[in-house]
């Protein structure tokens, strides 16, 4: 008796089993979120300055966590409805492509091999940027030119480890490295004296260099060796939510661009009369309901995030530690790559 | 109350039987289910995300370099070859955290047996504060300790300015010889023999009862063969002592600080295991047997080759080689502090690089498999070698 | 003890307190001079430690810092305890909001109880409590944790960090393995070849991998295998890949265990007309498991250190966020005093279950030599 109880447990739990895959399916991650009520967000390890920090009170802060909390406001109406997990760059590929998070909103490369062979697709690009190298000042070195023979701190997995070889291939010279598995560990090394040098992308550097005991004492040189585009990771089997990702980025852009604030958007989803403003904001046509939204979805974005513009200064920016500068950056308008397209 | 149970052992047989065959017929359907659930999620997941399974991107060019391998290896290698450098890595790492684990335990084993009061409580307490720390815990000290502590090559720790330790390594003096190879031959030759008179000795003791100067006779052979070959054929030994040049020492052998740390935690850590292996192993042998052997006239140095030594070894050697095991398994926390050993370099690096997943953990888990099941066999062997033949 | 009470008694009689003095004498001409060789060494080896200790001193505690916001506050020559102080509550509850560490609170003391009630042998009904503990007090930590459900709000798992996380991980590790460890051995031990083909298949698979890489494949492989629209976050995903190891290796014990109980026990309970299931579960596992116990507390040991390792996916255990705190540039440079910290945490909960094992251990063995039964 007892064992045939057992058998019907066991046929039971496997009806189970064998009957949620047919439920899911067909659901691709846009109905997975709404299911869950959150979006599940890879971000890096929790202390780059400016890109994620999870400070003493576990809140988290920076360009990649706002971006995450805009997605939130977009498809959730909630930007508190997300969960950060912090991932060494290794594994956060895999952590993608095996659905353990949504999708990566932290410092990834766009290349070709990674969009065709890992069959990722970049939402776009928030930020543009190049690899650099940053040494100690006391070591007196000017050119990237003259690092032959250095130890070189980088971390594991990135384009940043390829451009290096290929850099110091092409120019004759030999290196060693030393491979970090997030941004601390270089930064540590590189204190230490592990390293002579460490090279990423130079917003990350320069974020970096806040991070050091002394910021003073480490210079960044003059050459930028790659191009490396960054911007929101989505897999590729729900192209709705790709549409969702890149819109929550081109509204943001395209806030700025017209002058829409956290602070007046409420003001002026009700008082605006530039048409395109009012086809983001809601208060004419249906275009959150096309990507599946809300009406007002872009309003409680910005509400809760405020424009690109707002994020990267409050975290990258002059109001922040890292006093990046926007160079590319900058909306098109002002002479950088930013450009949304038209609401239409 | 009688009748019943003779009717229930009547019965039992055929029914007992045929109820096994019946859970085990269908517990294999459902795992068969589950397997097959199991295959079809993953080529469901693997369909949906444009994904496909294949070993092809093994003869890709890697495009990475690595800071420290035993074979060679340039950024135009293949991710084969990254494969390889792991795993001999890992060796590496392994193979250095048993011998020093095995000799640090061995020492702290016998020392906590030691009739010396302090220096058994030093083992004791030893052993007490290293095994219940946690392994990760030590790597991430010492990995502190050399990387972060240690002083940058210009104002390294010189042992007699030969041997230097800076945070950017430990750097030794190389050895090599002109004419090494007919020098190491002459070695191989003087192993070969040295073993056939032992072999030798141990007929003739077994025939005559009397024993022939094996020890001495042994070292004369192997130290002797090759000494007498280098000064025939003039071998020239050269030693390389690292200099410092510009910023780091060049020549010489250099060590990473992150093998370093990792072998030193490892030995540390698995040392206070194997010193208590060594202890109750030795204490497992019956006291009647030293006794006996006093009465035989065995001199203390005989009795424990003789007797006490291959009786603590039949006890020592299953757990010791599971012990090893472990320590194999965990040199796996490389991937902390950075040393490429495979899980650092392939499931982590190269991974992340091609996006293979499933293939790369399938291969990792492959490899510590293969080197566990050979540990086993090793240590299955020994044990049906040295097993008590009762008569 | 009696001496102690009648020197206080009369202070006037020097008599006792000689002989508890000669005892020490002889202890320590036995032990301490035996031969002037060893007595030299004795005396070299403690005048080391004592020096060892004599230099700590000063910076672990005479010239501490114990309070301040950041490294720069710590300008004594000793440690700067006030990176481990100003974050203990960090250290302990992980992220957890701070209106709700009370539910953590409730948790860990029920926990505490528990295991009192268990592991003190004087307290009655072990096998009442050890039910509850392994049946009931998982899910009510679980609810009052995660909450969500019932009244409590709900606490993402995100939050969860410091030593909290780190019990969470060890305690589900221990509870969830030990029915899959115990079915394992069973199987194992059966005549049945597709039961005992499994389990060692099984045991061995799980046995022969590193933590580490067990974690890994739980985070980037397992999720492969789930059904599209399941999704375990990364804590559940490393429980799991925790279980799977740790089941394995329980078996391996709880297998020692059943080849210890003696065959007269299966032959008395076939001749009472016993099955396989109601031998097992009356007969033999509970006297299997009363013999393994020392064994399992020691793998509850080795689970315990092993939960640092979840720090490679990404969770804040003690361990890593001792280290992510002093990587924060205000702290820059208080590695040794986060490490000696975690280092007394794990010591004391380790070296407190070492000793409660081999107690265990000793009184078996002697309960087992007087009634002369088989070893």
């Amino acid at each position: 008796m007892r064992h045939r109880v057992g058998e019907i447990v066991c046929a039971a739990a496997m009806a189970a089993l064998l009957a949620v895959p047919a439920a899911a399916g067909s659901n691709g991650t846009v109905d997975a979120i709404k299911k869950r009520g959150e979006v599940v967000c890879g971000v890096s390890t929790g202390q780059s300055t400016g890109m994620s920090t999870l400070d003493n009170k576990g809140d988290w802060q920076g360009f990649e966590v706002d971006f995450c909390r805009a997605l939130a406001a977009a498809l959730l109406g909630d930007a508190t409805k997300v969960k950060f997990a912090p991932l060494e760059f290794k594994v956060a590929f895999a952590s993608l492509q095996s659905g353990a998070v949504d999708l990566l909103a932290r410092t990834a490369t766009w290349t070709f091999s990674r969009d065709a062979e890992l069959n990722l697709d970049w939402a776009g690009i928030y930020i543009y940027d190049g690899q650099g190298f940053m040494v100690a000042k006391k070591l007196n070195v000017s050119s990237a030119k003259e690092l032959d023979g250095a130890t070189i701190c980088l971390t594991g997995g990135s384009t940043t480890e390829l451009n290096l070889a290929d850099y110091f291939r092409t120019n004759g010279m030999s290196y060693t490295p030393i491979v970090g598995n997030a941004r601390e560990q270089n930064q540590q090394n590189l204190e230490a004296g592990r390293c002579d040098v460490y090279t990423n992308e130079l917003g990350g550097l320069a974020s970096s260099r806040t991070a050091m005991k002394n910021p003073d004492d480490w210079v960044l040189l003059p050459e930028v060796i790659s191009k490396e585009p960054t911007g929101p990771v989505v897999r590729q089997d729900d192209p709705r939510f790709r549409d969702i990702v890149y819109w929550t980025l081109a509204t943001l852009i395209a806030a700025e661009e017209l002058g829409i604030k956290q602070a007046n958007v409420r003001e002026m989803a009700s008082s605006s009369d530039n048409p395109e403003v009012k086809r983001i904001l809601g208060t004419t046509g249906e275009f959150g309901a096309m990507l599946g939204l809300s009406k007002d979805w872009a309003v409680r974005m910005i509400e809760a995030t405020g424009n690109y513009g707002e994020i990267f200064d409050r975290n990258l920016g002059q109001g922040s530690p890292v006093k990046l500068a926007r160079g590319l950056n900058r909306l098109w308008t002002d002479g950088g790559l930013l450009y949304a397209p038209p609401f239409r | 109350m009688n009748g019943r149970s003779e009717i229930r052992t009547w019965v039992s047989p055929n029914w007992r039987w045929l109820r096994g065959w019946l859970s085990q017929a269908s517990v294999l359907l459902l795992l068969g289910l589950g397997a097959v659930v199991a295959t079809q999620n993953l080529s469901d997941n693997l369909a949906m995300r444009g994904l496909s399974l294949g070993f092809g991107f093994l003869w890709q060019q890697a495009g990475f370099g690595i800071g420290f391998s035993i074979i060679s290896f340039t950024e135009t290698d293949t991710y084969w070859r990254v494969f390889a450098v792991g795993v001999t890595n890992t060796l590496v790492a392994a193979g250095l955290g048993i011998v020093f684990a095995t000799v640090l335990g061995f020492a702290i084993g016998i020392a906590r047996l030691a009739p010396n009061w302090s220096v058994s409580r030093l083992a004791l307490v030893y052993v007490e504060l290293v095994r219940n720390l946690p392994l990760l815990l030590h790597v991430l000290v010492w990995y502190n300790l050399l990387v972060r502590a240690m002083p940058p090559p210009r104002e390294g720790i010189s042992v007699a300015n030969v041997a230097f330790l800076t945070n950017r390594g430990l750097y030794l003096p190389a050895a090599s010889a002109s004419n090494g190879g007919v020098v190491f031959a002459a070695l191989v030759v003087a192993v070969v023999v040295t073993l056939f008179w032992v072999y030798a000795g141990r007929v003739h003791q077994y025939r005559t009862g009397r024993q022939r100067p094996v020890a001495a006779v042994s070292a004369v052979i192997l130290v002797g063969l090759p000494l007498l070959t280098a000064l025939t054929f003039g071998a020239r030994f050269r030693i390389e002592v690292p200099k410092l040049h510009g910023f780091n020492f060049i020549g010489g052998y250099s060590v990473a600080p992150e093998l370093v740390a990792l072998v030193v935690a490892l030995a540390i850590y698995n040392a206070s295991f194997i010193a208590e292996l060594v202890r109750a192993s030795i204490e497992s042998v019956n006291r009647g047997q030293r006794d006996a052997a006093a009465a035989l006239g065995l001199r203390r140095g005989q009795m424990l080759r003789l007797v006490i030594i291959p009786q603590a070894l039949r006890v020592l050697i299953p757990p010791l080689s599971n012990q090893y095991l472990q320590l194999l398994k965990a040199s796996s926390l490389a991937t902390v502090i950075g040393y490429p050993d495979l899980m650092n370099v392939f499931a982590g690096t190269a991974l992340n690089q091609t996006g293979r997943a499933v293939e790369i953990m399938l291969m990792t888990m492959a490899v510590y498999l293969a080197i566990s099941a050979a540990i086993a066999l090793a240590s299955g062997i020994f044990n049906h070698l040295t097993r008590i033949v009762e008569q | 003890m009696s001496t102690r009470i009648s020197t206080a008694g009369q202070p006037f009689q020097a008599a006792p307190q000689h002989a508890w003095f000669r005892r020490l004498m002889a202890w320590a001409r036995g032990n301490l001079f035996p031969t002037p060789f060893d007595a030299a060494l004795n005396l070299v080896i403690v005048a080391l430690f004592a020096w060892l200790v004599a230099s700590m001193l000063p910076w672990a505690l005479l010239d501490a810092t114990w309070s301040g916001g950041s490294r720069a506050d710590c300008t004594g020559t000793g440690a700067c305890w006030a990176f481990v102080l100003s974050r203990l509550d960090q250290f302990i509850y992980g992220f957890y909001p701070a209106a709700e560490r009370w539910r953590v609170n409730l948790a860990g003391t029920v926990l505490i109880l528990g295991l009192a009630a268990l592991l003190i042998r004087a307290v009655p009904g072990k096998r009442v409590t050890g039910l509850l503990m392994l049946l009931v007090y998982p899910p009510f930590a679980f609810w009052l944790l995660k909450g969500g459900f019932l009244g409590l709000t709900g606490v993402q798992t995100d939050r969860w960090g410091g030593l909290m996380l780190t019990l969470v991980v060890g305690v589900s590790g221990i509870v969830l393995s030990f029915p899959i460890g115990v079915a394992l051995a069973l199987g194992r031990r059966s005549d049945l070849p597709v039961f005992h083909g499994l389990s060692v298949l099984f045991i061995e698979l799980w046995r022969g991998l590193p933590m580490v890489t067990v974690l890994f494949m739980a985070i980037v492989m397992l999720p492969y295998f789930l059904p599209a629209g399941m999704k375990l976050d990364s804590l559940g995903l490393a429980i799991a890949g925790i279980v799977m190891f740790q089941s394995a290796c329980l078996a391996e014990i709880v297998k020692g265990g059943l080849q210890a109980v003696p065959k007269g026990q299966y032959e008395a309970a076939k001749a009472l007309g016993f099955g396989y299931w109601r031998t097992s579960v009356y007969i033999v596992l509970p006297q299997a498991i009363r013999i393994v116990i020392p064994g399992l507390v020691n793998n509850s040991i080795a689970l315990l250190k092993d939960t640092t390792l979840v720090m490679v996916v990404g969770l804040f255990d003690l361990l890593n966020i001792v280290a992510a705190g002093s990587s924060d540039p205000r702290w820059l440079g208080s590695a040794t005093e986060g490490y000696i910290f975690v280092g007394l945490v794990f010591w004391t909960l380790c070296f407190a279950m070492s000793r409660y094992s081999h107690r265990l251990e000793h009184s078996l063995r002697s309960r087992r030599q007087r009634l002369g039964g088989v070893s």
